[in-house]
């Protein structure tokens, strides 16, 4: 993985003196809570409802065994011994103190780690495909492209202060693992009849309040133009996205409001002034490339049988590797899976002795990295089927092993009323309350693929409008009701969920998830997943059930 | 009054006139984007200098022609978190070729001098005189960037 040079160090070790003398100044009341506001925000830093919230960067989720060591002792010392993962591959902590951040950002800054523009109106970690460099199906590996906008992104003087947050992402498979178009700039990587490997742009997509697939700006797009054509789209909305109104200020009510073609003339416009001034040379990238390199693969990796006899003699071991490992590139490898949805832990918190043991595993059996995923797991990118029942036993014994991923117990979750200032409802009580009405594995098994995704409010920090089930959280006279919708994808045939009908109160919404499942049940064609079942019956088959004794 | 240009500590010697303050005889003066256009056939004839002071929602397009007869560009913060200005001092800067000095003016903050000078913004006024010294301080921020910018 990309290794830090003596610049991109000295960055963010001034960019911890420079957070360290604002705070000084907002706890001596030099600065004013508005204006410390702005500039914490670009830190990462936001007050919640007990204490203030600090999002730490995992750019494009890539991770090694020294950070993942780092986050456990910083979650010892400064929080409460855990911390949690977010939907942008981010990690956030709840519970640091506000006169000691400038100390936990110094630490972070010993491994590499900062928390730069993680929150605010600016340019956010980009974000990427969990399986990049490993999954069969890659045109080519993502990450250097990533590497690239990391930098580019961070500290842009023009770009500090954007109508709203801007997010981007980068796949370079043919399935999209990354929700690509629901950021406000895809990148997908693409081949074109010449064989030439370049950019396809999406701008527009989002989610939060007005779900918005990305449209194309650009069909193909050659490699050395990545940056002035991002420049020119970033340009665009600096100059013209709304601020009038924090709920339309987003680049898709842009696009929508200029229209696709007029906007991206605009684009256009501006990057044939700029392209020919920033050229992204192949030296450049492929001096990027070189970070990425593949691990030294053990060549005799897939000469083994212990992997069958294994599978074959132990049943727990066999769900846990068809739900929580998938294919490999390399014969005799597999990725793995680490589940952060065990039973009765909220989705996507670790504890540091979690964090250290994976830290542990990672060095041992897959090159010292790990992987943070958009839906709240971790990777072991490379690890030998040879060492499978190894690992599967470790993680076991550290409750890391659920064999759920990809299931109905696999939910996107936000921190919701419990720790956030803006939800309306809570989502950890609901996602445990599922969890102990679904404890089943057999019938969770049996239920297949289905991604289950739920938000505390609006703003729809857990994507829910793209989950196959969205729950969405809203506050009715002062208690905490749940509109549900059916449908929704954020993968290559993109679609926003359908509402179900009227909210249903607390008490009522594990009962109606598992009615949805049973009348999926009853409905499917064979070996039909959920969200095709969906698609081919309608909505109302669910209607009928869900709502039958209103 | 004080301002910061070229990271020197220099006197001010320009008055922004208000669209309904009659011109003055003498001085160097700035005027708001409407009345420069409206009136610049008899500002340009006056003995001093003339200015423009920019607002974010400003057509900078309608200056191009005239960059040469402008002696200042002061870019106007109603609010702190107004990012146009920022793209519009890179614009006057690369696109449009201006050289004259462009100053920061109104509700910003010492924070953000050095995003603003790397933009090509090279003078800073502050009303209240403690922000100058944090602000020449800021400057020094960070000895290291990533993008290509006008500095």
């Amino acid at each position: 993985m990309y290794q830090y040079n003596k610049q991109d160090q000295t960055l963010i070790e001034e960019r911890v003196n420079e957070f360290r003398g604002q705070t000084q100044r907002f706890l001596s009341g030099e600065l004013g809570p508005d204006q410390f506001r702005a500039l914490r925000l670009m830190n990462g830093l936001y007050v919640q409802t007990h204490a203030p919230m600090l999002r730490v960067a995992v750019p494009y989720g890539l991770l090694s065994s020294k950070q993942l060591r780092k986050l456990a002792s910083v979650a010892r010392d400064y929080d409460r011994g855990y911390c949690h993962f977010t939907t942008r591959q981010n990690v956030q902590y709840n519970w640091p103190e506000l006169s000691r951040v400038p100390d936990l950002l110094a630490e972070l800054a010993t491994v590499q780690m900062h928390a730069i523009q993680t929150s605010g109106n600016c340019l956010r970690n980009t974000t990427s495909d969990p399986l990049a460099g490993i999954c069969k199906d890659e045109i080519e590996d993502p990450r250097p492209y990533c590497e690239i906008i990391r930098q580019w992104t961070t500290l842009h003087p023009e770009f500090a202060y954007l109508p709203r947050k801007f997010k981007i992402a980068v796949s370079g498979a043919t399935h999209d693992r990354a929700a690509v178009q629901f950021h406000d700039i895809g990148v997908y990587l693409v081949k074109n009849e010449a064989g030439e490997i370049g950019f396809r742009v999406l701008a527009g997509g989002g989610l939060g309040r007005t779900p918005i697939i990305g449209q194309t700006v650009r069909l193909f797009l050659e490699k050395q133009h990545l940056l002035s054509y991002l420049e020119a789209i970033l340009r665009v909305y600096n100059l013209f996205g709304r601020r009038d109104n924090k709920y339309k200020a987003r680049i898709k009510i842009l696009v929508k409001e200029t229209g696709l073609e007029k906007f991206t003339a605009m684009v256009e416009r501006e990057w044939l002034r700029i392209k020919e001034d920033m050229i992204l040379s192949n030296e450049r990238i492929e001096e990027i490339k070189a970070q990425f390199l593949p691990p030294a693969y053990d060549p005799s990796a897939a000469i083994d049988n212990t992997l069958t006899a294994q599978l074959a003699g132990n049943s727990d071991f066999t769900k846990w590797f068809k739900y929580n490992t998938v294919e490999h590139k390399i014969a005799g490898y597999r990725g793995v899976y680490v589940s952060l949805k065990a039973p009765d832990s909220p989705p996507g918190d670790m504890t540091d002795k979690q964090l250290e043991a994976v830290a542990d595993l990672a060095d041992q059996y897959s090159f010292g990295e790990i992987r943070s995923t958009h839906r709240q797991n971790l990777v072991l990118a490379d690890v030998k089927q040879a060492d499978l029942f190894t690992v599967w036993q470790q993680l076991n014994a550290i409750k890391l092993a659920t064999p759920n991923i990809g299931t109905v117990t696999d939910m996107i979750c936000c921190p919701g009323l419990d720790f956030c200032s803006l939800a309306n409802a809570g989502s950890i009580g609901v996602a445990k309350e599922l969890n102990e009405a679904l404890d089943d594995l057999d019938y969770i098994h049996d239920i297949g693929e289905i991604k289950i995704n739920m938000s505390g409010c609006m703003n729809g920090c857990a994507h829910q409008s793209v989950g196959h089930i969205g729950i969405l959280g809203v506050d009715k006279h002062g208690e905490e009701w749940y509109q549900i919708t059916l449908g929704g994808s954020s993968e290559n045939e993109a679609a926003i969920g359908e509402r179900l009908g009227p909210s249903v109160p607390k008490d009522q919404i594990t009962s109606t998830i598992t009615t949805i499942l049973d009348v999926y049940i009853k409905q499917r064609l064979e070996d039909e997943a959920f969200l095709e079942t969906v698609k081919r019956v309608g909505l109302e088959p669910f209607k009928e059930r869900v709502y039958a004794n209103h | 009054m004080q301002i910061i240009k070229d990271r020197q500590l220099v006197e001010n010697t320009w008055t922004f006139i208000a669209d309904d303050t009659p011109l003055p005889e003498n001085g160097d003066i700035t005027v708001t984007l409407a009345r420069w256009l409206a009136d610049k056939e008899q500002l340009v004839k006056r003995s001093s200098q003339t200015g423009v002071r920019l607002i974010p929602s400003d057509q900078i397009e309608s200056l191009t022609d005239d960059l040469s007869k402008i002696g200042v560009i002061e870019l106007n913060f109603p609010i702190f978190g107004d990012g146009r200005l920022f793209s519009q001092a890179r614009l006057l800067r690369s696109r449009d070729g201006y050289q004259g000095e462009i100053r920061a003016v109104g509700d910003y903050l010492p924070d953000q001098v050095f995003y603003l000078a790397r933009v090509g913004v090279n003078a800073f006024e502050f009303s209240d005189p403690n922000h100058i010294q944090e602000a020449l301080a800021a400057m020094n921020n960070f000895s290291v960037r990533y993008q290509a910018s006008t500095n």
